[in-house]
């Protein structure tokens, strides 16, 4: 425990500038947006205070946003807003807007009518009886709501590295992507710290007396200001194009550490989630990505691989691995798996994940499809020998891959299957499957030896050149260090690439990450 | 002073006020009296447009109200609330202080009349920064009051001003409330369903049932000429005391005077506080003096009574 305390605490030392800038972009984004919710939260507010009837609608629509999922809600903003800042400010403000107006409401509601009517006797107009009487009283109601909405957004700013904004969710998603717990840690902390810290700053501002602090109230709107001035400071930056990168492909070996350390490559990065990227591309926001060679996308969007004339990015090959003991449970299983081995290569799999990510069909369909056409398929036995839980990633591929495996399945043996689609990343998966939660999902061997076996460089370099070493690597230390087999390759190699738009890689002349890197050395 | 016309208020298809009119005079205190629900503060908030009529008007001073605006009215009309409705985030100082800084008095004219007003209400000046929810329930009324005297309108409107109080805290107010010398030169309109506060306050009542004036008059004439069976009914419960309440000793002759234990007592005292000496301060009579100081006779509780009968029978048959 210590020795992990030691460690996770080395990574912050070591990480300290990203950490800084994380932090700060984080504090930047929760109160740009808290700033604007307030804005717009506290006139609605009053408005709907006065005019009661509106407020079941304005209440009910703020309160519908409230349960739009954060990553739907990021999702939606990128047609309209595309990716970067903008997006997540306004998701995060779309969030915190309910608590601030519902506040606001209840808090001017609440004033005791005899002291409004006092002051409506007295010969205050509306904005007197507004700004001495209602807003001073409701004070506490509205600073409640703004610090619920506080705590809020920064907990859905971590979401925004989705969408490359920053923040500290880049450590987060990094880290879930890597197996990197400390990497984890470093992002979560500090995201829990700055919930707690501002909570507690905003109850000691609740607790104030605003009769004797009248200035107070002045000061509050400032303070929120500069705090949300703070994210520019780190976003002011100028370059020819832009990468966008997964926060996984960030702190890989086989990823930009490659390319700063081989390929020298000097490019303004943003982090991004691989659910936007390839439209980010599209939609030229992003002029470099790092995709997967067999994505759909690349087809979909007209995108092309550059070469990797230095080979850092290793060889992909995917395959089944199941847990042993699962293996001994369900003797057809290896067998049953292993129909698939061999049998889709590059090409296909970019066809069948074009059709499932950009033709939008379904999974299911797409791997029916699939398996007529190769005799594969045969119709379910409905058999009760047992239940086989299939995982995989959330990504097109491994959801089709998962449904194949669950037709196999069915159609060939006596096993029910239970599928746990979409498991966030591979630390996610892996760990599922050593704790017994699913009994085997589709992996990559260079996932497996950079993420998951995390060998010496040493290593890395001797298996890294050919397909071969890397899998029986792969195989022979799963088996030893955790019980796991690697089934037979399924046959395609998805691995990473650095990608550009078509025309734009023509009209630049890049054709190999060399060529990018002698582009933006030029100038 | 204040004239008011057919004045209505109607509630979708309830009459809350139906057409009532009458006239207050400048420095009477007109009471309106009725049970909850029978239009009394509806009546008054018309006055300072709190609410809108319906129809009629409302003349104050000879101007009608409609015609200014409600802020610029309001600030000249002061108003106590039965709930004090006294700002929570304000001292007692700022509390009173709102009317003069809304008509921009300069600060020394508003601390100086803030303290006088303190002065005259029997709050000390310790309660200046005081919040009004460390005050008791009396104190804030003299708080409310004071507010709304501050700016010194020549009419008050006053909504059940000690209906929160308890009794023996109520008594205390009514007296400082008829001593008050600011008091004396205000046209006051003041709503209760209290009775007895009613007589004891009221110049006039304006007995309302349902949104209608039932009878208008003098505390006596509500009590010896009640213009039909309603206007009984409601008096019925406490009719002896508020008679003798009502009713004063016979009055001396021309230039004479009414003397207790050589004390001259003011003309308008009534039965029921003589009777309150001679019970509880070992009084047997009270005597009369006639305009040369003369001491001409004594009265005992017996001559009261008799006069007390007669004067209902004389009045009764008016």
């Amino acid at each position: 425990m210590n020795d992990q305390q030691q460690t996770l605490w080395d990574f912050m030392r070591q990480q300290s500038d990203k950490l800084a800038t994380q932090t700060l972009e984080h504090i930047g984004l929760t109160f740009i947006s808290l700033f604007l919710a307030v804005l717009i939260g506290l006139p609605l507010g009053i408005l709907i205070a006065r005019k009661r009837k509106l407020s079941g609608s304005v209440l009910g629509i703020a309160g519908i946003l409230q349960t739009i999922p954060s990553i739907a809600l990021l999702g939606f903003m990128i047609p309209l807003l595309g990716i970067g800042p903008k997006p997540a400010i306004v998701a995060l403000l779309l969030y915190a807007l309910l608590p601030i107006i519902r506040n606001t409401y209840t808090g001017i509601t609440g004033v005791d009518a005899a002291v409004k009517e006092a002051a409506m006797a007295m010969g205050m107009s509306k904005w007197q009886i507004l700004f001495k009487v209602e807003l001073p009283l409701a004070m506490p109601v509205i600073l409640a709501g703004i610090r619920t909405a506080t705590v809020i957004t920064v907990g859905v700013a971590t979401l925004a590295s989705y969408i490359a904004a920053g923040g500290l969710g880049e450590f987060i998603f990094g880290g879930i992507s890597l197996n990197n717990t400390n990497m984890i840690l470093a992002g979560a902390i500090p995201a829990a710290l700055l919930a707690i810290i501002f909570d507690f700053l905003l109850s000691r501002v609740q607790k104030l007396n605003f009769k004797k602090i009248k200035t107070g109230t002045y000061i509050l709107p400032v303070i929120i200001v500069l705090l949300a001035s703070v994210y520019f400071i780190p976003s002011a930056y100028g370059s020819k194009l832009t990468a966008g990168f997964t926060p996984e492909f960030m702190g890989r070996q086989d990823g930009n550490l490659g390319l700063q350390s081989k390929y020298h490559l000097k490019i303004h990065t943003i982090v991004i989630s691989d659910a936007v990227m390839y439209k980010a591309a599209y939609e030229k926001q992003l002029d470099v990505i790092s995709g997967y060679s067999t994505d759909g996308r690349l087809k979909a969007y007209n995108l092309v691989v550059l070469k990797d004339d230095k080979n850092i990015f290793p060889p992909y090959f995917a395959a089944p691995i199941v847990r042993e003991d699962a293996l001994q449970k369900f003797p057809e299983l290896e067998k049953t798996l292993n129909l698939l081995s061999g049998k889709i290569n590059d090409t296909v799999m970019t066809e069948l994940n074009y059709r499932t990510d950009y033709l939008h069909e379904s999974p299911e369909n797409v791997a029916k499809d699939f398996l007529v056409s190769k005799n594969l398929w045969r119709p379910d036995r409905g058999g009760n020998n047992g239940i086989v839980r299939i995982g995989s990633k959330i990504f097109g591929e491994q959801y089709i891959l998962a449904n194949m495996y669950s037709m196999l399945i069915k159609g060939y043996t006596d096993y029910d299957v239970t599928t746990k689609t979409g498991l966030g990343g591979t630390k996610i998966c892996f760990d599922a499957l050593t704790n017994n939660q699913i009994d085997f999902y589709p992996e990559y061997t260079g996932t497996g030896l950079l993420v998951i076996l995390q060998p010496s460089q040493q290593i890395i370099n001797t298996v890294e050149g050919s397909k071969e070493k890397t899998y029986n690597y792969v195989k022979e230390e799963f088996e030893k260090r955790y019980q796991i087999k690697w089934l037979q390759p399924i046959g395609f190699n998805n691995a990473y690439a650095l990608m550009m738009r078509q025309k734009q890689a023509a009209a630049l002349n890049v054709k190999s990450i060399t060529d990018l890197k002698n582009y933006l050395d030029k100038k | 002073m204040i004239k008011v016309e057919h004045l209505s208020k109607h509630f979708g298809k309830v009459k809350a006020v139906d057409g009532i009119s009458f006239d207050v005079n400048e420095h009477e205190n007109l009471v309106l009296l009725g049970t909850s629900g029978c239009g009394k503060t509806t009546t008054l908030k018309m006055l300072n447009r709190l609410i809108e009529p319906t129809h009629g008007k409302v003349f104050i001073n000879n101007k009608n109200i409609q015609e200014q605006q409600p802020e610029i009215l309001r600030r000249g009309i002061g108003y106590v609330l039965q709930n004090n409705g006294l700002f929570p985030h304000y001292t007692v100082g700022e509390n009173i202080a709102i009317v003069p800084q809304l008509l921009n008095w300069d600060k020394k004219q508003i601390q100086h009349r803030v303290s006088e007003l303190l002065e005259k209400l029997h709050l000390s000046k310790d309660y200046l920064n005081v919040y009004p929810n460390e005050l008791s329930g009396g104190q804030q009324q003299r708080v409310g009051l004071a507010r709304a005297l501050v700016a010194d309108p020549p009419v008050l409107l006053m909504d059940e001003p000690f209906g929160a109080l308890d009794n023996v805290t109520k008594a205390k107010i009514h007296a400082e409330f008829k001593a008050l010398d600011e008091l004396k030169k205000k046209t006051i309109i003041m709503v209760t369903h209290d009775v007895q506060e009613a007589f004891e306050l009221g110049d006039r009542i304006c007995l309302m049932d349902r949104g209608r004036i039932i009878q208008q008059g003098t505390p006596t004439d509500l009590l010896f000429n009640p213009r039909n069976r309603f206007v009984e009914g409601f008096l019925k419960e406490q009719r002896l005391l508020l008679e003798f309440r009502a009713i004063t000793p016979p009055p001396p002759p021309e230039g004479g005077t009414l003397r207790l234990n050589g004390k001259v007592l003011p003309p308008d005292v009534s039965m029921w506080w003589v009777m309150e000496q001679f019970k509880f301060k070992g009084n047997e009579s009270i005597s009369v003096y006639d305009d040369r100081d003369k001491e001409i006779k004594k009265l005992g509780f017996e001559d009261l009574m008799l006069a007390f009968y007669q004067y209902k029978q004389q009045k009764t048959h008016e």
